[in-house]
């Protein structure tokens, strides 16, 4: 028989280690299927590293791919740290670029140090009622939030279908189910020349630190996390355990909103049904990844869009199928997680004598 | 009576982690005897049973056993099957019945085959009935097990025993859910049933019970056992010396003026867990200066005036008021600013957030305290200088003001709880079974800054089970019973007991 237990101290030598273990085990394991592809796997690889730090365009491919994941990953990390389980940051993308693109798009042609305060205004706010409602349905008839937050997904999605083809729709778009572009002044400026990487990087790193700020010094900070950790004991001592759950869940809402206008009034300049390559669910593995923690979240959103961007231009330049990029992806991720477990956790055999059992 | 043990643990050892639970413990049973096993909590005794019945491995020892032909056998250890045929069985203080079953299915439950086509359900009636005969202990048979009284389900769990023809009974806290008269007949039945030749070991912490029922009584402390004394040789401060290690007298109340009244409660009912735990026109008056106890028998509708008094509960009808205030929306950080102070029952799920420092927890109801706070961030160094003072005053000992608050132990935890209540200097205290899982000595400690509170003026509403708590503290005494409250002049533990079971005295 065995059993799991938890682990009361960690040498600061598995600390370190076991990341470095965990990433070397997923490298060897995706290069089985590398070798079966018939890749040379060190030439793989170094195309990997190549494609993360190899120059000023990678790594700005890179930091781009991380942005919306930094959004994701603190929506996801502010809602699960009061036990609330927000599995719609994709719908709530969604809803923010929708919100985007609906006040960007020539409905006010104002200057754009107007537009762009309010295109991310509009955009929180839809964000944060598309969570704020699944919130008040389990406080009021206790609905399970999971299965809320995850079914409005797909309710969001197919309304998100519905407004491209009809209200949204670009009258110029040559037919696509696509939004018009944001106006130019609309647009989150650029943070280098010729590059993707574009302003909503810098809110994105700006709003961690706040979080990480409000967590540890705030008494709305202290009260999230009395009512997280023992919510019958929060409520006797008096914190009003209802209107903290709506706050975060505004506040996770809204993060998850404002990854929906970076990528709309970042990257692509228009809004179309695939977006996020869900970018929302993903942001709740950063968010486990990172221990719940907002600066833990910029780390491990770099991190998971390293694998993503050298992976997918590894694959470009070995000429191997996409399929295997993402193969990589998950390994490593997989790893990373099992990484994480074995240094949160042992396992015990409980050994058995004397009873035949 | 002293004729060969029947039951022999040799050295038994068990450490959790760096904790020893046990340590080198040896102790014999005999045939026919009511030994009792005495520790405060965290001494060792329920580590100790577990390893008898196979729940927990030992590190170290063995376990002698008689077989039926009345010789010494090693038992397997860590095998509670092979516990069971060696005819040891254990009533646990927390009952394992299935609440939708009646007696008769809950006794067969687990000894009857499972490839067996047809229930001889008749055959087990008649055999449990002649065991109902044969030790006394009655109760209805064809009733779901959730309509009966704890007293009747704690029949059962010894009847479940007694089918699986057990020589050696282990009773955990058997009284703690009892009146005074349940326990009485209760251990008249055990004593019936030694003269047939059963042997039992009972745990329990209370001296009363253990020097009024047992034949020989074992002290642990500490995991080791600390000394075996004949009960006829024993006296209540003999054995707390024991217990404690050092002497220990929990504190009296000493007569003292009261004065005006400053709670009242007037014709409140609430909604309890079920119809006997809801509160039924419910008045009381709390008097400054005064420890009003609260007795009965858990599962009265304590819990339900608990959470009215805390803001937990809003009560269907009557109404509270304070120094001529009517209190209305009761929340719980309302109670808090009236100067009601709340110390909850169960302090690990409603008294501290164990995962939470100590400093946070000390402050986790005055977050709106501008000594804590300024705009809504935290002052750090105001909080921790905070904390430090009261873990001074207090004397709350463990890993520090930043350490989470679920690594100190019970007690400490309580003392917490109790800085946190008393430094808001309170008009009225709800100490709701404050003492309780407590060790002597933090038990005393509690006490203690409850009599202090009462001469500072506070006016106490103090809840136990406990009756020699309730006498020692109370001014004044309520018994609680089927939701409510019945004030009572008398001090005589018997009339207590009847008002305790609806009798009236």
């Amino acid at each position: 028989m065995i059993r799991i237990e938890a682990r009361e101290t960690l040498s600061i030598y598995w600390k370190l280690g076991l990341p470095v273990m965990s990433a070397l085990l997923a490298l060897l394991l995706a290069s089985l299927p590398l070798n079966l592809a018939g890749a040379p796997i060190l030439e793989s690889y170094k195309q990997m590293v190549i494609g993360v730090l190899g120059s000023k365009f990678a790594i700005s491919e890179m930091l781009t791919r991380a942005t919306p994941l930094i959004f994701t990953g603190l929506a996801a990390t502010l809602a699960f740290r009061a036990k609330l389980w927000n599995i719609g940051a994709e719908g709530q993308l969604y809803l923010g670029a929708m919100a985007a693109v609906s006040v960007g798009t020539g409905v006010f042609d104002i200057s754009g140090l107007i537009l762009v305060p309010l295109i991310i205004f509009c955009g929180c706010a839809i964000g944060a009622a598309g969570m704020v409602l699944p919130a008040t349905l389990k406080i009021r008839y206790g609905a399970d939030e999971v299965v809320t937050t995850l079914l409005l997904n797909f309710i969001i999605i197919i309304f998100l279908q519905y407004m491209l083809e009809g209200p949204l729709k670009d009258p110029m778009g040559l037919g696509w189910p696509q939004s018009s572009p944001i106006l130019d002044q609309g647009m989150l400026p650029p943070l280098m020349d010729r590059m993707r990487i574009h302003f909503g990087f810098i809110i994105a790193i700006f709003c961690a630190a706040v979080a990480h700020f409000m967590l540890i010094r705030s008494i709305w900070g202290l009260k999230l996390k009395a009512v997280g950790e023992n919510m019958s004991a929060a409520k006797h001592a008096g914190i009003p355990v209802n209107q903290s759950l709506i706050t975060v869940a505004a506040i996770s809402g809204a993060l998850a909103g404002l990854a929906g206008v970076s990528e709309v009034a970042g990257l692509k300049g228009y809004l179309t049904a695939d977006l996020s390559p869900g970018f929302g669910y993903t942001g709740i593995v950063v968010a486990m990844l990172a221990g719940l923690s907002p600066l833990g979240v910029v780390i491990s959103a770099l991190f998971i869009a390293s694998v993503f961007v050298g992976a997918d231009s590894m694959s470009r330049a070995m000429g191997v199928s996409s399929y295997l990029a993402d193969l990589v992806v998950a390994t490593a991720l997989l790893c990373v997680l099992i990484g994480g477990f074995v240094s949160r956790y042992k396992i015990v055999r409980i050994a058995k004598n004397g009873g035949k059992n | 009576m002293k004729s060969d043990p029947i039951l022999s643990l040799k050295n038994l050892s068990k450490r959790f982690g760096t904790i020893k639970a046990n340590e080198n413990i040896s102790l014999d049973l005999y045939r026919g005897e009511i030994l009792a096993l005495l520790g405060e909590n965290g001494a060792g005794k329920t580590t100790l049973m577990n390893m008898l019945f196979g729940h927990y491995m030992p590190d170290a020892g063995k376990i002698e056993v008689t077989n039926a032909s009345g010789e010494f056998i090693n038992l397997a250890l860590g095998n509670p099957k092979a516990s069971i045929a060696a005819g040891i069985g254990m009533v646990h203080q927390h009952f394992t019945l299935a609440e939708n079953l009646d007696a008769i299915d809950n006794i067969l439950l687990g000894s009857e085959p499972l490839n067996q086509l047809r229930r001889r359900r008749k055959i087990a009636e008649n055999k449990i009935i002649s065991l109902m005969q044969e030790s006394g202990l009655v109760t209805p048979l064809d009733i779901a097990v959730g309509q009966l009284t704890v007293g009747e389900r704690q029949r059962i769990e010894i009847l479940k025993a007694l089918y699986r023809n057990v020589r050696i009974l282990i009773l955990d806290e058997p009284t703690a859910v009892l009146t005074p008269q349940e326990a009485d007949s209760l251990f008249k039945n055990i004593k019936g049933m030694t003269s047939h030749g059963l042997s039992v070991i009972f745990i329990s912490h209370k001296l009363r019970e253990v020097l009024a029922y047992s034949n020989r009584i074992t002290v642990l402390r500490q995991g080791k056992n600390v000394g075996e004394i004949s009960t006829s040789d024993a006296n209540e401060k003999k054995i707390a010396e024991l217990m404690v290690g050092s002497e220990t007298t929990l504190p009296r109340r000493q007569p003292a003026s009261t004065g005006k009244p400053i709670l009242k409660l007037e014709g409140v009912s609430a909604l309890g867990r079920g119809l006997r735990d809801s509160l039924k026109n419910v008045n009381l008056t709390v008097m400054r200066g005064e420890i009003l106890g609260i007795a009965g028998v858990s599962g009265n509708g304590q819990a339900a005036l608990a959470a009215v008094l805390s803001g937990m509960t809003i009560p269907e009808m009557g109404t509270m008021t304070l120094n001529d205030e009517k209190l209305g929306n009761l929340d719980p950080a309302k109670m808090v600013s009236k100067g009601i102070g709340r110390i909850p029952e169960d302090r690990h799920r409603d008294g501290i957030i164990g995962s939470m420092s100590v400093a946070e927890n000390m402050i986790i109801e005055g977050l709106s305290d501008p000594t804590f706070q300024t705009n809504g961030f935290l002052k750090r160094e105001h909080i921790a200088a905070h904390a430090r003072n009261l873990s001074d005053e207090y004397d709350i000992r463990g890993p520090g003001i930043s350490a989470p608050a679920q690594l100190l132990s019970g007690g400490n935890i309580q003392k917490l709880i109790l800085a946190r209540v008393f430094h808001n200097k309170p008009k009225i205290i709800l100490a709701n079974q404050p003492t309780r899982g407590l060790d002597m000595g933090a038990a005393a400690d509690v006490a203690r800054r409850l009599i202090d509170a009462r001469s500072r003026g506070s006016g106490i509403i103090l809840i136990s089970e406990d009756l020699d708590e309730i006498l020692r503290l109370a001014d004044r005494i309520l018994v609680m019973h089927d939701g409510k409250l019945t004030e009572t002049q008398t001090r005589d533990r018997a009339t207590l007991g009847l008002l305790m079971a609806g009798q009236a005295a």
